[in-house]
């Protein structure tokens, strides 16, 4: 056994390190540092310099355009980004349609759809959640009716991250009602822009737009346009969880913003609270430990590949750590946490802390809920 | 970055898994624990065949020179079987103490003679309040409290507070003039002792500069050697309990299958990852040179370990319903020794503290 990062691995980290000063532009990384949300423009931007060096896709193999590194280079690249300041990667395209196309896609999808991913040409969005499909994914409504070469799609998807930006987005639709729940549903690939796509924007608690309805009215979608075979989607969408969870653990953002909590912290004179001081050194504690775990879950995927349902812990914990940090800084600056939206009172570092604590309540319900984790680990892991 | 261990490491585990598993039942531990002195000779002769007891003795006394990763092997698979032994003292603070500050001579009289199970070296470091032990004209006089198996001990190692203002290590013989021993089972079925010291004859073993240090040095690697037992028995407990969570019928059902214990159960093993997690940090910085680094990863170690402890034997116990209440059940054993453990070596609010100030120092 040994915890220490290999001679070569430590100068991969310095590479990355040094290519993240130097290339990350200064108000890209200004915005990621004090926790502002950043617009299309800033993501691609970073995409393409990203790409350029050949680091667009960090968990891609090499056949298809990406570094191939190992988990635990990934694990690198995404900690010294995220210590640097680096906008989090849009995973819709680079971490969830694109793995599927990998693994199920025809020559000619991955072709067509691969190289403008990791280019940033295309934005990727994602049609999983409906009004009445949330935990119970598999419950979907949404229609697609076979019309000679093309699907009719009719149905409702949301909660559709940044689909504001998309140029496409991936759908799971019903092909097959008449079957059971998870067997009738398969896999589409649809143009946003295609005629009877609308989307309409959800605000949230803390005043962003974020998030959308995406409504599909009489949708024509090209079969080509179907992953894989028809009422195997369930199959594919597991297959893409899966992959949705690698570093689902986000150690490297938790480390950045534990640090911005701590310079919040002492500049507001909050550690010399006994109290405060003791919470934030709590989950300082709690992120170490579950670094430690988060290398553990790599280093047995190295042999396994697929990442198992030692995923779960690192969703639970990795949020719950991450919230906890949003909620100590909100509360670190006391009073001036509260003016809303307002950029000119208080501390400039205390504008946003209110809004971002609202914003992290996403992260124990998104990408499978904290409680839909646990009836995982209570059956993948525990076998109850 | 390799969390696999060796070859060497895995026979050793598997050595002390079977001898616990063949030599030390419940059964068996129970009457070594109603015994008179409450723990066996016997068994500590047979550690010593098996090697255990020499596993922190370095090669040229005798031992076999391994380090916090093969002692934390063997203390996570004495913790399934909850040995009663003192193993802690006597195998793993009391040589590491020695090799950091006795001289020569006292290391070559006693560390062969702790390899071979032939001697039993407790250190007896924790004052009681308002009593602490002082050195006058060589003679110790005032209280260790609950010294873990001192009552066990063939030699005393005695921290006391020297003339000159520092802190000196003694070694003490039981039975001599002026020392009394005052040995008692403790809540984990162990023993422990009040040391009282009136003008005791005692003879100073330590260089004289440093000592406190090294005392600290040596009660970090049993601390994290402590935290590898916790998860031995952790583990153990998570094991138990799910097994009784699938065995157990209820409303013509499994109780496993209602989701509320679900979670709970959930909420056990990543108590138990952290942990498990936290004492392979405890095993690599328990060594560490850099006092501060140190003490900074065995607090975080002691702190989520401790929780873990606290979290997992009230759980099992409030699983196991009723059955959780019963001293015929190993459960109830695990649930006492993982209580104590939370307690021993500084609890977790005193570890949180001292990770907080560190953190801040740093």
């Amino acid at each position: 056994m040994d915890l220490n990062f290999s001679p070569e691995e430590n100068t991969f980290r310095e590479e990355v390190r040094r290519f993240v000063a130097e290339k990350l532009p200064g108000p890209i990384r200004h915005k990621v540092m004090n926790g502002e949300h950043l617009n299309r423009d800033e993501h691609v931007q970073w995409q393409r310099i990203l790409h350029q060096r050949g680091w667009g896709g960090p968990g891609w193999p090499k056949e298809f355009g990406g570094p191939g590194w190992t988990p635990t280079e990934q694990y690198i690249f995404e900690e010294e980004c995220a210590a640097g300041g680096a906008p989090r990667l849009i995973s819709f395209g680079l971490k969830m349609i694109a793995p599927v196309l990998m693994a199920f896609g025809s020559p000619a999808q991955q072709q067509r759809y691969l190289p403008k991913i990791l280019s940033a040409e295309e934005w990727w969005c994602q049609g999983y959640s409906e009004p009445g499909a949330g935990s119970d994914l598999a419950s979907v409504k949404t229609r697609a009716v076979r019309d000679g070469n093309h699907y009719i799609v009719n149905g409702q998807k949301t909660w559709t991250t940044l689909g504001q930006y998309a140029d496409w987005i991936f759908c799971l639709v019903r092909t097959d009602p008449e079957a059971k729940k998870q067997s009738g549903i398969s896999f589409l690939l649809i143009d946003m822009k295609t005629p009877g796509v609308t989307v309409r924007p959800i605000i949230t608690l803390d005043g962003a737009h974020e998030v959308n309805e995406v409504w599909l009215e009489e949708v024509r979608v090209p079969v080509e346009n179907l992953i894989g075979e028809e009422n195997k989607g369930w199959t594919y969408a597991k297959f893409l969880l899966g992959h949705e969870r690698t570093n689902i653990a986000g150690i490297g953002i938790a480390k950045r913003e534990l640090a911005r909590l701590k310079r919040i912290a002492a500049a507001e004179g909050r550690l010399d609270e006994p109290l405060f001081a003791a919470r934030v050194a709590q989950v300082e504690i709690d992120l170490i430990a579950l670094e430690i775990t988060n290398l553990r879950v790599l280093s047995a995927e190295r042999a396994k590949k697929a990442p198992g349902p030692e995923a779960s812990i690192l969703k639970i914990k990795g949020t719950e750590i991450q919230q906890a940090i949003a909620e100590l800084m909100m509360q670190a600056v006391g009073p001036y946490a509260l003016p809303f939206k307002q950029e000119d009172v208080g501390p400039d570092y205390a504008a946003n802390l209110a809004t971002g604590y609202c914003n992290q309540r996403k992260l124990s319900i998104f990408g499978g809920s904290n409680e839909i984790q646990k009836n995982i680990i209570a059956q993948m892991i525990l076998g109850l | 970055m390799n969390f696999d261990f060796n070859e060497e490491q895995r026979a050793l585990a598997e050595t002390v898994q079977r001898f616990v598993a063949r030599d030390y039942s419940f059964e068996a531990r129970r009457a070594i624990r109603d015994s008179s002195p409450g723990w066996s000779r016997e068994v500590w002769l047979a550690l010593a065949d098996l090697g255990v007891l020499a596993l922190n003795i370095d090669e040229e006394h005798g031992g076999l020179g391994y380090g916090p990763q093969e002692t934390g092997l063997v203390m996570s698979a004495f913790g399934a079987g909850l040995l009663l032994e003192p193993y802690l003292s006597g195998a793993v603070i009391a040589p590491a103490l020695i090799r950091r500050t006795a001289s020569a001579d006292f290391q070559e009289e006693w560390l062969p003679n702790i390899a071979t199970g032939e001697t039993v070296v407790v250190l007896a470091h924790h004052d009681a309040r308002n009593e602490p032990v002082t050195e006058i004209g060589g003679n110790l006089s005032g209280r260790k409290a609950v010294v873990a198996h001192g009552g066990c001990a063939d030699l005393l190692l005695v921290s006391a507070r020297t003339a000159q203002g520092t802190t000196g290590l003694f070694a003490v013989t039981p039975g001599a003039e002026g020392v009394s021993l005052r040995d008692y089972p403790t809540l984990d079925g162990q023993r422990a002792a009040d040391l009282v010291l009136s003008n005791a004859p005692a003879a100073r073993i330590d260089a004289g500069s440093k000592t406190l240090a090294a005392i600290e040095a040596a009660l970090d690697i049993g601390l994290a050697a402590v935290c590898s037992e916790a998860v031995g028995i952790m583990e153990a407990t998570v094991a138990a309990t799910t097994e009784y969570l699938k065995t157990r019928q209820q409303f013509g059902q499994p109780i496993g299958r209602f989701q509320a214990l679900q979670h709970r159960m959930a909420d056990m093993l990543l108590h138990l990852e952290q942990a498990r997690s936290m004492s392979y940090l405890a095993a690599m910085h328990c060594t560490n040179e850099d006092t501060s680094a140190r003490q900074r990863s065995i607090s975080a170690a002691k702190v989520t370990i401790g929780q873990a402890c606290r979290f997992i034997a009230q759980n099992a116990v409030q699983l196991h319903g009723g059955m959780g209440m019963s001293d015929e059940l190993m459960l109830s054993h695990w649930f006492k020794r993982l209580t104590t453990i939370e307690i021993s070596f500084g609890d977790t609010d005193s570890h949180l503290q001292r990770f907080a100030r560190l953190s801040r120092a740093a």
